[in-house]
């Protein structure tokens, strides 16, 4: 950490437009060498127009990018020093797995004995070693994956370009492929550039995550900060689940604050947040946050507020929805304002899920600084 | 569901083939049958023909006479479908990359010519080919002015204008059975490219090739069986191309089909046009064959 990261890409208010629709919208960012960077964002957002301009595949109406320290304007795809991995994979059906690896290692003029050698040493990074006289039709869809990723690796690309790798591939093998790919990213120091629109694969893959919306970066920050620390309502509801409440900034002290929602209730927080006084702000409140149990509980008093420890946010409420999902289960809880509100509970022991039921009268509470207040 | 129907339901599938193969039987296959008879037959006066079971016919057909004429009928085709490949193939390539916008309409013209009669188009072909067709007239223009500006800067000026014979010879029936034929070569191109997955192409580029290298290692390879259907598709009509070497060709440029048409018209023997005829099918069965031996090319996608 002693010298700061070097950028190995620099895009510089690039903007990109087909005829009148803005599918990138003056983003700026730097993605660090060696870095796993992630791009996430529904889809239409601009997330792969903007990898397809790093591939020289569109270029920008407006901006630049840089590669290297060097403009990338005017530069072809094919001259570029990155490789892609398509979301088809684009493996080349008439050439065996061998073939596919050496085929831009032949181009660009490497002898024969060390194309074999690093063909050879690409599929074993891959775990596809014995597989180059295959013929694509005869491997799976994750298999042929591999070959797309050796036959960039190969290549040994300053950058990794990598559009919606595991979106084909179903949900077992794309959690292994998410450790794979981290591995093979460490193992080679290659910087990868991902484009998703899956926040799992980016909070559990990425060094450091660019949500892009509409066009326009919403938020660039590592997968805890951008869970923990959304910027926005966008990212909030984008990354994760979470809740949402309008309200208004009654109190904001250095050390505390208070949100008045008319859904909610009155929202205390630790911390201040810098926002006007009385503006109208959105409180989020993640549902993993929320602690849930029988009023009550080991009290006689029947309010909320003894139920919860100190210094922690309350709400009573009735549970209109439920749903086991082994390793939680998630309620959908009727507050008494009549808003609604969703709290995941951890199965801890095998009968924590009978716990509850539909229609029981529960109570919430909330650490002071798990909501998190947002201005936008 | 209904697929199943379809396939199982033998009432179904015979009523719903029964008109097309009546069709093929009545007036291709009775016709042909009968023509293939009169191959081994002898002509009895002018309209009676004895089927004797002769093999006379055959051995006139493959005399030197006929197979030069068959051999030279094999290599126009065979250059007529060499032009329109090369030809074809980056119009096909052009129409493929077009926008949405314009590619109905480059479809559009290369469908187009379809609307006219061949005849015409023919003669339209020869107006612009003769003496004083268009192509000589302009070609004559630019000689002239050529001569004139030798003559501007002091030189002598070149000898009159001579008018190119661009009919009646090999070269006129070439150029007219490449015109007649290169949509067939053009609509299955565009169907084996239109179905290439871009990300392909993008990949080779992606991997340091050229756009050349990525034609010819990617795209020409991947369309391929395009490549295939579109050069039988003019071979074979081409083989048997009668109207433009009979109307654009000289005495030399005759084609295998005018000697046919002879045989069955002026010369009146129709068992040896029958045997010149069932020749030419032969060959053009064994192309077929030759066709769908070939090793199956890995499908595209």
């Amino acid at each position: 950490m002693t010298e700061p990261a070097k950028p190995i890409i620099q895009i510089q208010n690039v903007s990109k437009r087909f005829g009148k629709v803005t599918a990138v919208d003056n983003v700026s960012l730097d993605i660090n060498a060696g870095e796993f960077f992630v791009l996430l964002g529904p889809s239409g957002c601009g997330k792969t127009t903007l990898l397809r301009m790093i591939a020289g595949f569109e270029l920008p109406t407006e901006g630049k990018i840089l590669i290297d320290g060097q403009d990338m304007a005017g530069i072809p795809p094919n001259k570029r020093p990155v490789n892609m991995v398509f979301q088809s994979y684009a493996v080349f059906p008439h050439m065996s797995v061998a073939d596919n690896v050496a085929y831009g290692l032949k181009i660009a003029g490497v002898k024969g004995g060390e194309v074999r050698d690093r063909v050879a040493e690409a599929l074993e990074l891959v775990k596809l070693g014995g597989f180059e006289t295959r013929m694509p039709d005869q491997m799976s869809g994750g298999q042929r994956q591999r070959v797309a990723l050796a036959r960039s690796l190969v290549m040994r690309p300053k950058v990794l370009l990598l559009d919606e790798p595991l979106s084909a591939l179903d949900a077992k093998l794309r959690a292994q492929m998410q450790f794979e790919l981290s591995d093979l990213q460490e193992k080679v120091g290659i910087t990868f550039v991902t484009v998703t629109h899956d926040q799992d694969e980016a909070l559990s893959m990425a060094c450091r995550i660019g949500v892009i919306n509409k066009g326009e970066v919403a938020q660039l920050a590592t997968p805890s900060d951008l869970y923990e620390y959304p910027a926005n309502r966008f990212v909030a509801d984008f990354v994760g689940s979470v809740n949402i409440f309008e309200g208004k900034l009654i109190l904001d002290e250095p050390d505390k604050a208070a949100v008045d929602c008319p859904g909610l209730g009155k929202v205390y927080l630790n911390h201040g947040v810098t926002g006007p006084h009385g503006a109208d702000v959105w409180v989020a409140l993640r549902p993993e946050k929320i602690y849930l149990h029988v009023p009550g509980a080991g009290k006689a008093v029947n309010a909320a507020a003894q139920d919860a420890p100190d210094g922690h946010n309350f709400a009573r409420g009735k549970i209109k929805g439920m749903s086991y999902l082994g390793d939680i289960t998630l309620f959908e809880i009727e507050l008494e304002t009549g808003a609604r509100i969703r709290v995941s509970r951890p199965n801890l022991s095998r009968h924590d899920q009978e716990d509850f039921t539909w229609d029981d009268k529960v109570s919430m509470h909330w650490r002071a600084d798990s909501p998190v207040v947002l201005l936008g | 569901m209904a697929e199943q129907d379809w396939k199982t339901n033998r009432g179904v599938f015979a009523a719903v083939s029964l008109p097309t193969l009546l069709w093929v039987i009545l007036f291709f296959l009775i016709p042909m049958a009968i023509v293939w008879l009169y191959s081994f037959g002898e002509n009895k006066g002018l309209t009676e023909i004895d089927i004797s079971g002769t093999l006379d016919n055959y051995k006139r057909a493959t005399e030197w006479l006929y197979l030069t004429i068959f051999g030279k009928s094999f290599a126009v085709a065979a250059l007529v479908t060499l032009i329109c490949l090369i030809v074809g193939f980056p119009v096909a390539m052009a129409i493929t990359f077009a926008s949405e916008k314009w590619r109905p309409w480059l479809l559009l013209g290369i469908m187009l010519p379809f609307w006219t009669n061949l005849l015409i188009r023919t003669y339209a072909l020869m107006m612009l080919l003769g003496t004083q067709g268009f192509a000589n007239k302009g070609l004559g223009a630019l000689w002239e002015g050529t001569s004139w500006i030798k003559t501007l800067v002091g030189l002598q000026p070149l000898p009159t204008w001579e008018p190119v014979q661009l009919l009646f010879n090999n070269f006129a029936v070439v150029f007219g059975l490449v015109y007649v034929h290169l949509p067939f070569m053009v609509l299955p191109l565009y169907a084996a490219l239109d179905r290439l997955d871009r990300s392909l192409i993008e990949a080779s580029l992606d991997l340091g090739a050229g756009h050349f290298r990525t034609i010819m290692r990617i795209v020409v390879p991947l369309a391929a069986p395009g490549i295939v259907a579109g050069v039988m598709i003019t071979l074979i009509p081409a083989l048997g191309a009668y109207l433009t070497p009979d109307l654009m060709g000289g005495t030399d440029s005759q084609m295998i089909a005018n000697v046919i048409e002879r045989q069955f018209k002026k010369a009146n023997d129709w068992p040896f046009g029958a045997a010149l005829s069932f020749l030419l099918i032969y060959a053009m069965f064994a192309l077929i064959a030759i066709q769908s031996m070939r090793r199956k090319v890995p499908a595209v996608g």
